[in-house]
């Protein structure tokens, strides 16, 4: 008989909830999104009474979708952090509750792990090198030696953080990933831009500059978001190349909401390729943030018991990804 | 390709890196590497052709101003700019990512202080190396230790770009020799200072940590006010 995991997702702009079983089915996934007015980001605070305002519908539909029952779960996950205070403290408050309310285990779920186990669970993929690229992180990471170890990543804003930036100086809608594809296919004149890779690291603040700045020099709009794609990605698959290189994995996995964006997966699939490495790509319905990262990897801490007591349940805004043991592996 | 003059001498490649291939070849009765930047078909041409030009030119600079700095590094025999080929001296022996795995204490200590003795020479210099790893540092004679790629060097004075080099080898050592870390960065900073002075060594190290806090996520100095709000408020 299967353990059956509620998880509850409140980082960033998604508050999402998913029940799944220990033996890796998906039962249900529901997410609601604040979306912040044209040119604006992500308020927390607005964002917070938001994802309160939705927690009711999405929670009781995850678990009718699933038709489990609230007395049929063994465990409430909850991704403690990385993410914003006032939403983390949401999803937080809630699982406390539902954990004490039905007697059963808490557990706490870095959202990164969530990010990496939906993309495993969703590609079969066993030893990846992984491309984690969320709004709040843009890493590159292998497993070893019971953690997930960074080999490259952002020394200042992630990829999320640039598209949406970008995006919000020329007046697109959010989110700013999509919005730049969009315009990007319909470009095809390269515009120079600062192309920065340090070691396997990528710098993209200098490149948010350049590119903002040339939203009033002229080239179109079109050609700047072509460019933009081109060297912001073009970095990080040499960043990935490099630590493909280094570590000589045989898998290249890329997770979080950039995944959905089809010219970097092109991208990372030629670096693969050339480099024997098979490339794959979480499910793109699991790709942005959503409760089932977090029910599949609370499913994964369940079987080895990873419970936190409430009483040290506080969000972690900072938590890193490196931070986090991970017996399961 | 042009550069195969050896005719039917065959190419063997040695090592797919992840901007080149290293091939070795017999060139002139020499056993010789010959790093080509092949072209990268994930980037558009223009970015391309001007990122592998760029990066040919200036490594052949810098491995020749390595040596002057009195860093070991393979002599430079000929640069071919239309293939984006350097032709350099092959150099023998296990790179340091594998030969650290087989150290204990002293060897280990004495060889990572000579890794911080080289850093600190190029530094001097004004050549940061840009990518400093366990795999591209070269144990001749299990004494000597070369620095073999300069593919991401530049020529800089600036506190952030050592700042910069030092975290990339203190974030190798965590991981690839996470077991090793703290034993063998701390004797990289040792040589360091033996050449760069107490004073710098500080500065740099400050700064390498300043660096290391920007990213996302990596603890900061709590802001005073909100501390008690992230801390703990429920």
């Amino acid at each position: 008989m299967p353990a059956f995991i509620l998880g509850i997702e409140s980082t960033a702009h998604t508050f999402g909830a998913s029940v799944v079983d220990s033996d890796g089915h998906i039962l249900s996934d529901i997410k609601r999104v604040y979306v912040p007015a044209p040119g604006q980001g992500i308020h927390p605070r607005e964002a917070a009474q938001h994802h309160s305002s939705v927690a009711d519908v999405v929670i009781r539909g995850a678990l009718s979708k699933s038709g489990i029952g609230p007395k049929d779960l063994d465990g409430v996950a909850v991704a403690l952090g990385p993410g914003l205070g006032p939403t983390l403290r949401i999803g937080a408050t809630l699982a406390r509750a539902i954990a004490c309310r039905l007697r059963i285990p808490l557990i706490p779920v870095h959202h990164a792990i969530g990010h990496i186990e939906i993309g495993a669970l969703t590609t079969d993929a066993r030893d990846p090198l992984v491309v984690l690229l969320s709004g709040g992180h843009t890493a590159i990471a292998a497993f070893a030696s019971h953690r997930w170890r960074i080999y490259g990543e952002t020394e200042d804003i992630t990829l999320g953080n640039l598209l949406d930036m970008f995006a919000r100086s020329a007046g697109l809608q959010s989110p700013g990933g999509p919005a730049i594809e969009r315009l990007a296919s319909r470009g095809g004149n390269f515009v120079e831009l600062p192309y920065t890779v340090k070691g396997n690291d990528v710098s993209y603040s200098g490149l948010l500059t350049a590119a903002t700045k040339m939203l009033r020099a002229g080239p179109r709009l079109e050609d700047l978001c072509f460019s933009l794609q081109e060297v912001s990605f073009s970095m990080l698959a040499e960043a990935a190349e490099r630590s493909l290189a280094h570590t000589e994995k045989k898998e290249v996995l890329l997770v979080g909401g950039v995944a959905a964006n089809s010219t970097l997966r092109n991208k990372l699939e030629i670096v693969a390729s050339e480099h024997g490495a098979i490339f794959r790509a979480v499910d793109l319905k699991f790709a942005g943030d959503c409760g089932a990262q977090i029910s599949w990897a609370g499913a994964l801490a369940f079987n080895h018991r990873l419970f936190i007591d409430i009483t040290h349940s506080q969000v972690k805004p900072r938590w890193r990804v490196d931070e986090v043991e991970v017996p399961w592996r | 390709m042009k550069w195969r003059f050896l005719g039917d001498e065959p190419t063997t490649l040695m090592r797919k890196g992840a901007e080149a291939s290293i091939f070795l070849e017999e060139w002139h009765g020499r056993r010789v590497v010959m790093k080509t930047r092949l072209p990268k078909s994930y980037r558009v041409d223009s970015l391309d052709s001007s990122i592998r030009l760029a990066r040919t030119l200036r490594e052949a600079h810098l491995l020749h101003d390595s040596k002057r700095a009195g860093v070991p590094a393979p002599t430079v025999y000929q640069v071919m700019t239309d293939t984006c080929t350097i032709v350099m001296e092959y150099v023998e022996g296990p790179r340091l990512k594998e030969a650290l795995t087989k150290m204990r204490g002293p060897d280990l200590s004495s060889t990572c202080r000579l890794v911080g003795i080289l850093i600190s020479r190029l530094h001097s210099r004004g050549i940061v190396h840009g990518d400093l790893t366990t795999s591209n540092m070269i144990l001749r004679g299990g004494m000597k230790i070369f620095l073999i790629d300069f593919g991401l060097s530049d020529y800089s004075h600036e506190l952030e770009a050592r700042g910069v080099d030092m975290l990339l080898m203190s974030r190798a050592f965590k991981s690839t020799h996470f077991s090793l870390h703290s034993t063998a960065f701390r004797a990289v900073v040792n040589g360091y200072r033996t050449i760069a002075g107490e004073h710098d060594t500080q500065l740099v190290l400050e700064k390498m940590r300043e660096i290391g806090k920007r990213g996302r996520y990596s603890e900061r100095p709590r802001q005073g006010a909100l501390s008690h709000i992230e801390q703990g408020e429920v």
